[in-house]
């Protein structure tokens, strides 16, 4: 039989404000334990929550990009369960009334093509905090200090049909929450994750298939894995004769596989129900064009203004604004570059592309900045140096030597553009080579290549090349 | 409505209450009794009542984001039952 | 006339005119507490060292001549209140050894105003009960008679009030545990209108109905503690922006013309015949001072006592999660596992009463029940609120009893819960609607006091004060004491 796959992801964003959803206490990531848990954060007897006006405003701030209807009214509710993270026995979420709801997001595909995927809500909620094993016997100890770190949980449709699918729409909400400043999406201090719901029907049928929720999946790579797996293992499952069970799974990364959570979540009964000590949220048209007005620019106008004013391609401008980041450092490049947007294209996706990934470097962690990335390649630009030259001075500039100007001068990396000087390279290269010379003549005339190099290499590559092409075409046809 | 022992021994559990097995029968009674008494509210005809949550009809305020608390801990961890190195600490918990 | 038979404004202007010091003050009523008052049980804890220092403090402070009405006049707060470095119990086994880190919002105001806090007054567990036999401290005994309850949840408060062993108390009231005690032992008491005073730092039982508020001997008294206990307080979404007018200067208005409305339903079958002639005589009085009366329909009022039994005990099992036994409060001995440390640690920390609302809490709002409990409790809740509206389309006051009888007598209802919730008929709506009222003495009935409730409308806590005190103005029931503590 011939499976399909359905997959809904619910990912939680932790927004970036400074103080927690419902208190003053920092959300800085790495304190020491609990010394940014206030009394309101740890849940003591009588202290009571206020909604962050920040976190707000980053959720609607995501709704309008994303054609989401941002809701003029909206409830916090309680989900009540007992667990040592969760301080008050409740989180503060949304339930019924949600703020935002309603969008779609177009996702690209590794083939090209896009994708629709629809988005059921996104809510704001309080984070917990964490359960901490290593170290002590027979007991955990709790650390609130994320408990109040604001989340917004932002709910797909189940649209994605594949595991590769699941991600790319992951990737897509990962760039957009860091574009737009609501998010820092690192996913390793947990600040950007996702749990999916996963079913297979066979291929053709209507109504879905039983699903799982795989929780714990804090990178890309672990989604699709984790999907992959969950994937043939429901469909072992059902081959074999069995059913597939309504549960929580939990992924284990260091084993490849996915396990039923049998603890935490057993016979849960949320009695969601309005919180008494919060009223409704209520945004008015006002609210919402404050944070449009703050909006920066999206992916998708970015790409159509990299295109235009920068003479892109669609893929390299696609490239290039992938992330906020990239498409910041590129920017500026161009900037420090006076005005090379081609050839900064070239130089941050392909050289500045291969040596990050080599390093396995975020931009972020370049150890070339862009002002020093542009003010080489401005030098290209002028004939300073050729391109060639250029890899050696990036190179440089990499490992920490310092500027472009400062390179190219400390080894005289500077392009040799007099012309008697090439010229009188030129002519050595010619009496030194008189054969090749007579088949030059005789019709070779692919051996201009070869005297070209000659010259180069007499120049310690610093020769202009164009000038010495002249030349030597001038020279050879004497 | 009547509540049974096993009943409320599910509502327990899911309140994390203990209740003495000898205290059942009497929990079972007296909260069978008060959801007895509580089911007058199905008399009252309320299809086109919209819920009351809060007796003023108000919005909710916001708050700017600022950090306004410093680090308590000790003082806040003075009244725990169970800290080490700045953790609360509880019965190993298996995930 | 000696300290301890003065009211708040009494001590306020002896203060003020050097009769005697702050600290002779908080010395006298310290000897009241620790004499005759000790049979009542009415203190839970008795912070004598603070309270001597407090009193130095405003004694310095009107020397410096910066003192305000309040400062220097000895109170009590109910043990539900926050209070600093000292223990907050709020009645409960599970916070017996809970030293709290901060102090309530209404604590920081009165301490701001200069009034001394002698101790923290007993109270049913968690506010939860009418008669403050729940409180693991032990119940409060009524001092007109100590075979009989004080009322709850604020008894202490209240019975502390009337045995004269301090001029005034904080109470709080989530369904009538400041006005039903307030009646019970013969003195006044007002539950202001839900958000005019923050809940910061008042340990929650039910959220949407809690408020807290003054218990005096007069309404003049309650009007003081109100304009200091009342103002913003951005730490609690739920308490309102809006200027706390100065109830005191309001009064002695003219009650001539005020409209007060008689709810038929108030006046009805459970009505004890001798609490109801009271209130008929209270009524006259009210009319001999130009009020106009009318009679009113409280249609849904069958319903309030149903209601709230379900929002309240919905709210407080959920706001009762976090005494878990790990940051703070009782923590059972070994636990073996974590549901282990859940169940005993909750199982031991809370008493009966207290289980058995989280229990039907839990109920009302789980999975299958929730439509049919919690969500039809808060439609009954608009209509009954939708119904006090109206009525004050029409009225300007209702009026009626505050309590169907007199205090019953220690353990005569504590078999059955829902005889003890009907003890709170005429006083929860007033909640359910968060709306202000007020409970004030107006004589007594087989020996023992009663109280008459008048109900305002949102934020008209002025009025209500205003013509509480125009009928203490021409009569005295609220100047007797109880001849053991006269």
């Amino acid at each position: 039989m011939e499976w399909e796959v359905v997959i809904g992801l619910e990912i939680h964003a932790q927004l970036a404000t400074r103080s927690k959803i419902f208190s003053g206490a920092s959300t800085a990531y790495g304190a020491e334990p609990n010394t940014q848990a206030c009394a309101v954060d740890l849940g003591l007897p009588g202290v009571l929550p206020v909604l962050n006006a920040e976190a707000v405003n980053m959720a609607i701030k995501f709704g309008l990009a994303t054609g989401c209807t941002v809701a003029p009214r909206s409830v916090f509710a309680r989900k009540n369960y007992f667990y040592p993270d969760l301080p008050k026995g409740y989180q503060i979420s949304q339930y019924e009334l949600p703020i935002v709801h309603g969008g779609e997001v177009l996702v690209e595909l590794e083939d090209g093509s896009s994708k629709r995927v629809g988005l059921t809500r996104a809510h704001l909620e309080e984070d917990a905090g964490k359960s901490l094993h290593e170290g002590f016997e027979g007991v955990t100890g709790i650390d609130l200090n994320r408990a109040g770190t604001p989340l917004l949980e932002i709910v797909s449709e189940p649209d994605m049909r594949s595991a590769k699918e699941a991600v790319a729409y992951m990737r897509q909400i990962h760039s957009l929450v860091r574009y737009l400043g609501i998010c820092d999406g690192n996913m390793q201090e947990g600040s950007f994750r996702c749990d999916a719901n996963v079913s297979v029907r066979p291929k053709g049928q209507e109504e879905f298939g039983t699903r799982a929720e795989l929780k714990n999946l804090n990178s890309f790579r672990f989604i699709e894995r984790a999907i992959n797996f969950e994937v043939e293992r429901q469909i072992d499952v059902i081959e074999s004769g069995g059913q597939v069970v309504q549960e929580t799974r939990l992924y284990d990364a260091d084993r490849n596989e996915t396990r039923s959570m049998r603890t935490k979540e057993e016979a849960n009964d949320y009695r969601y129900f309005p919180d008494p000590d919060l009223l409704p949220v209520e945004i008015v048209e006002a609210d919402i064009e404050r944070a449009r007005a703050e909006l920066p620019e999206l992916p998708d106008a970015k790409r159509q203004r990299f295109m235009e004013q920068y003479a892109l391609s669609d893929s390299d401008a696609g490239q290039l604004t992938a992330s906020r980041e990239v498409a910041d450092y590129y920017e500026a490049v161009v900037e420090a570059s006076a005005g090379e947007g081609k050839l900064a294209a070239n130089w941050v996706i392909v050289e500045l592309g291969g040596a990050l990934n080599r390093s396995d470097l975020d931009i972020a962690d370049s150890p070339v900045s862009a002002a020093q990335l542009g003010g080489m390649l401005k030098r290209i630009a002028d004939n300073t140096i050729s391109g060639k030259i250029a890899k050696d001075v990036f190179e440089a500039m990499w490992q920490g030597e310092g500027d472009a100007d400062a390179i190219i001068e400390a080894k005289g990396l500077k392009q040799v553009t007099d012309t008697g000087a090439i010229e009188a390279m030129v002519d050595e290269a010619i009496a030194a080579n008189p054969k090749q010379v007579e088949q030059y003549k005789a019709g070779k005339e692919k051996l201009l290549g070869f005297f070209v190099g000659q010259v180069m290499k007499a120049s310690k590559g610093k020769a202009n090349p164009a000038q010495v092409n002249e030349l030597l075409k001038k020279r050879l046809s004497d | 409505m009547s509540l049974s022992n096993k009943e409320v021994e599910n509502i327990a559990h899911l309140a994390r209450l203990g209740v003495d097995a000898q205290d059942l029968d009497s929990y079972a009674s007296n909260l069978s009794r008060i959801l007895e008494f509580v089911e007058a509210l199905g008399a009252v005809d309320t299809s086109d009542v919209e819920p009351l949550a809060h007796p003023i009809d108000m919005a909710q305020r916001l708050r700017p984001d600022a950090v306004t608390e410093s680090d308590q801990r000790e003082l806040f961890q003075r009244v725990a039952p169970s800290v080490e190195g700045g953790l609360y600490l509880v019965p190993r918990v298996i995930e | 006339m000696s300290v301890h038979d003065k009211t708040v404004a009494e001590l306020s202007a002896g203060l003020a005119a050097g009769e005697y010091s702050s600290e002779e003050l908080t010395r006298a009523f310290l000897q009241r507490i620790q004499g005759p008052g000790n049979e009542l049980n009415a203190f839970v804890t008795l912070t004598e060292e603070r309270a001597l220092e407090a009193a130095r403090a405003a004694d310095r402070r009107r020397a410096a001549s910066q003192a305000g009405p309040l400062t220097g006049v000895p109170m009590a707060h109910k043990d539900i209140f926050c209070t600093r470095d000292v223990r907050t119990s709020c009645g409960s086994r599970m916070l017996d050894n809970f030293i709290s880190p901060y102090d309530a919002h209404v604590v920081e105001q009165l301490n701001a105003a200069g009034m001394v806090s002698l101790g923290k007054t007993n109270m049913d567990e968690f506010a939860m009960g009418s008669s403050n036999e729940t409180s693991y401290y032990g119940p409060v005994k009524n001092p007109w008679d100590t075979q009989a309850v004080p009322g709850g949840s604020s008894g202490g408060s209240a019975a502390a009030v009337a045995a004269r062993l301090v001029p005034a108390s904080t109470g709080t009231d989530t369904g009538g545990s400041i006005r039903q005690p307030a009646a019970l032992c013969g003195i006044t008491g007002l539950k202001p209108t839900y958000g005019r005073v923050s809940r910061y730092g008042m340990i929650a039982f039910a959220s949407s109905l809690d408020q807290a508020g003054p218990m005096a001997r007069t309404a003049e008294d309650c009007a003081l503690l109100l304009e200091a206990m009342a103002g913003f307080d951005q730490r609690d979404s739920t308490c309102v922006d809006q200027p706390v007018p100065r109830y005191s200067d309001a009064l002695n208005q003219d009650l001539a013309g005020v409209k007060i409305g008689l709810p038929k339903e108030y006046f009805g079958e459970g009505l004890d015949a001798e609490v109801a002639r009271v209130v008929d005589a209270a009524i006259e009085e009210y009319r001999k001072l130009g009020a106009e009366f009318r009679e009113i329909s409280l249609q849904n009022t069958a319903l309030a006592v149903p209601a709230y039994y379900v929002i309240a005990p919905a709210e407080c099992s959920s706001n009762l999660s976090r005494f878990d036994g790990v940051r703070f409060g009782y923590r059972c001995e070994n636990p073996q596992d974590l549901e282990d440390l859940y169940k005993r640690s909750r199982g031991e920390g809370f008493g009966a009463e207290v289980k058995r609302r989280i229990l039907v809490g839990t109920y009302a709002l789980s999975a299958g029940y929730f439509d049919a409990y919690y969500l039809k409790a808060q439609k009954v809740r608009r209509l009954i609120r939708d119904d006090f509206l109206a009525a004050f389309n029409e009225v300007d006051l209702i009026l009626g009893p505050t309590s169907p009888t007199v205090a019953f007598n220690l353990g005569e209802r504590a078999d059955d819960p829902v005889s003890m919730y009907l003890s709170d008929v005429y006083t929860i709506a007033v909640n359910l609607a968060g709306l202000p009222g007020i409970s004030h003495p107006a004589g007594f009935a087989h020996g023992r006091p009663v109280g008459v409730q008048l109900i305002g409308t949102h934020f008209d806590e002025a009025r209500l004060l205003n013509a509480a005190h125009r009928y203490q103005q021409v009569t005295d029931w609220h100047t007797r004491a109880p001849e053991a503590f006269a």
